[in-house]
C-alpha cells in the first residue's frame, strides 16, 4: 500500500480528562475511499478520537496525521486548510439555530469556496435534494424533525465536498427507516465522491450497511479489527456482544 | 508559593489571564481580513437599536429624579438657577455613563454570554471551527466591535435624554426655556468634562462585549453553564464598569 493513500494515521494517541484515562493507546489508519466503523461502549472515547482528528481536542501524547500533516504541529491557518477537507457530522446536528436551512449550508460555503452567489445557491439546492430536504429550504432548524435535522447536518457537511467524513453517531435517535436512509447516504457518498469515512455508531444495521472494516474500542485501545462477518463470529465475548 | 494562595484567588488570576489572552486574540483578529461586515452590522442593530428603549427610559428617570430632588435642596438658598449646571455635571461626568454602563452590562453582557454559551453547549461553535469558519471572528470580533462602538453612542443618547428629563422636572416648578436650560448645561462643562467620560465609555463597551463573549465562548458543557455564563458576564462586566470609572476619575484629576 502506497503511504500517500493513508488519509488518517493515529499513532499511540493518549488522552486523559482529570484522573480518567480515556484514550490509552490509540492506533488507527484510514485508507483513501475506506469506511471504518468504530464500535465501543458509551463514554469510552470514540467521539474524543474524532475530535482529536479535527484538532478540537489536543491529545496528551501521540501523533494525529491527517492527509500527511501532523494536526497539532500546524499553524491555525494551516489547520483550517486541512479542516476544509474534512466533514464532521455531529451527533446533535450542531445546526446554527439562528440561521435558516439555506443559510446553514451557505455559511461554510461562503467562507470556504470561491463559488459565486449563483453557484452557491445551486450547490445548496443540490445537496438539499440529495438528502431530501428541498421543500424545507427556508425553514428554521427549530421547525425540523429529528431526522430532518440530522439530514441537514449531513447536507451542510457534504456541500463542501470533503475528502474525509467523520460521522458521530449518525443514526442515533432516528426511526429505522430514516436510519437506513442515512446509512445508504454514507455509502452513496463513498461511491460518488470516493470519500474516506470514520463512523462512530452503536447501530449494527448501519454498521452492516456502511462498514468496510470495523474496529472495536476496548479499555482505551482499538483491540479488535475485522469485517462485519469476521467480528460477528469472533471468539471474543466482548466483540460478539455488539452483534447480539 | 501558589499552594499557599486560596483557590478563589488562583481562579481569579486564571480568569484574568484568560480574559487578557482573549482580548489579545481580539486585537489580532479584528484587523485581519476577511471582515464579517454583515454580521457586524447585525450586531450593531442587536446591541444598539434593541437597547434604545431601556437606556432611554433609564436616562429620562435619572435626569427627572435628580432635578426633582435638587429643587427642594437648592430652593431655600435661592440657587435653583444652578440646577441645570448641577444636573449637567452630575449626568455627563458620572451618573449617565455609569448607570447606562451598568444597564448595558445587564442587558447586552448577559445576552451575549447566554447566546454564545448555548452555542457552545449545542456544539455550534465546534461545528464552525471544524468547518474552517473561524468562530472567533464571526462570533466574538463582531460582538465586541459592536459593543465597543455602540455603547458609547447609547450612553450619549442616555445622557441627552437624562438632561431632557431634568428639563421637564425643572419646568414642573418653574418656567425655564429649553434654549436657556441647555445653554446653562453646556456653560458648566469644560473640555475635560466631556472628553474623559466619553473616552471611558469605550472601555465600558469593550469590557462588556469582551467579558460576555469570553464567558459564553468558554462555557462548560451542560445547560447549567449557559446560566452561569450569563450570570458571571453581568457580575464581572458590572464590576469592571465601576473599576474603569474609578480609574477614569483618577486619570482626569491628573490630566485636567
Amino acid at each position: 500500500m502506497d503511504s500517500t493513500e493513508i488519509v488518517i494515521d493515529l499513532v499511540h494517541v493518549k488522552k486523559s480528562f482529570g484522573s480518567a484515562e480515556i484514550l490509552k493507546d490509540i492506533n488507527l489508519q484510514l485508507e483513501k475511499g475506506e469506511t471504518v466503523v468504530t464500535l465501543g461502549k458509551s463514554g469510552t472515547g470514540k467521539s474524543v478520537t474524532l475530535k482529536c482528528i479535527v484538532g478540537l481536542i489536543q491529545p496528551d501524547s501521540g501523533t494525529v496525521m491527517v492527509l500527511g500533516k501532523n494536526v497539532f504541529e500546524l499553524t491555525y491557518e494551516a489547520l483550517q486548510y486541512i479542516r476544509k477537507k474534512i466533514g464532521f457530522v455531529f451527533q446533535s446536528g450542531a445546526l446554527y439555530d439562528s440561521m435558516s436551512v439555506r443559510q446553514n449550508i451557505e455559511f461554510p460555503l461562503e467562507r470556504n469556496s470561491n463559488l459565486s452567489k449563483a453557484d452557491i445557491t445551486k450547490r445548496v439546492e443540490e445537496v438539499l435534494k440529495d438528502v431530501g430536504l428541498s421543500s424545507s429550504i427556508d425553514k428554521m432548524p427549530s421547525e425540523l424533525s429529528g431526522g430532518m435535522r440530522k439530514r441537514l447536518g449531513v447536507a451542510r457537511t457534504i456541500a463542501l465536498k470533503p475528502e474525509i467524513m467523520l460521522w458521530d453517531e449518525p443514526t442515533t435517535g432516528l426511526d429505522p427507516a430514516t436510519a437506513r436512509e442515512i446509512s445508504n447516504l454514507i455509502v452513496d457518498m463513498q461511491k460518488k465522491y470516493n470519500v474516506s469515512s470514520i463512523v462512530v455508531t452503536h447501530d449494527m444495521e448501519c454498521t452492516k450497511i456502511v462498514a468496510d472494516r470495523i474496529v472495536v474500542l476496548q479499555d482505551g485501545e482499538y483491540k479488535h479489527s475485522g469485517t462485519f462477518d469476521e467480528l460477528k463470529n469472533s471468539s471474543d465475548e466482548f466483540v460478539r456482544s455488539f452483534f447480539e | 508559593m501558589l499552594e499557599y494562595l486560596p483557590k478563589s484567588v488562583i481562579r481569579m488570576f486564571i480568569e484574568i489571564w484568560g480574559l487578557t489572552n482573549f482580548a489579545g486574540r481580539y486585537f489580532k483578529e479584528v484587523f485581519k481580513p476577511p471582515y464579517e461586515l454583515r454580521e457586524t452590522w447585525r450586531q450593531f442593530f442587536q446591541v444598539g437599536n434593541k437597547s434604545l428603549g431601556l437606556v432611554g427610559i433609564t436616562g429620562f428617570i435619572i435626569g427627572f429624579v435628580l432635578a426633582l430632588q435638587a429643587i427642594p435642596t437648592l430652593e431655600p438658598f435661592g440657587a435653583t438657577s444652578l440646577i441645570p449646571q448641577m444636573i449637567s455635571l452630575s449626568i455627563i461626568l458620572e451618573i449617565g455613563p455609569v448607570i447606562s454602563g451598568l444597564m448595558c452590562a445587564g442587558k447586552i453582557g448577559s445576552g451575549i454570554g447566554a447566546e454564545l454559551g448555548s452555542m457552545k453547549v449545542t456544539e455550534q461553535i465546534d461545528a464552525m471551527e471544524v468547518s474552517a469558519c473561524n468562530p472567533f471572528k464571526f462570533l466574538v470580533v463582531t460582538r465586541v466591535t459592536a459593543t465597543l462602538l455602540m455603547i458609547p453612542l447609547l450612553i450619549i443618547y442616555a445622557d441627552a435624554i437624562a438632561l431632557f428629563g431634568g428639563y421637564i422636572a425643572l419646568n414642573l416648578v418653574s418656567d425655564v426655556s429649553l434654549g436657556l436650560f441647555f445653554s446653562q448645561v453646556f456653560d458648566a462643562l469644560n473640555l475635560g468634562d466631556i472628553v474623559v467620560p466619553f473616552v471611558k465609555t469605550f472601555f465600558f463597551g469593550f469590557t462588556i462585549g469582551l467579558v460576555g463573549s469570553y464567558k459564553g465562548y468558554n462555557a462548560d458543557r451542560g445547560t447549567e453553564s449557559v446560566g452561569v455564563a450569563a450570570n458571571t458576564s453581568v457580575v464581572i462586566s458590572s464590576l469592571m464598569v465601576i473599576i474603569w470609572d474609578m480609574i477614569a476619575v483618577q486619570v482626569s484629576t491628573i490630566i485636567f
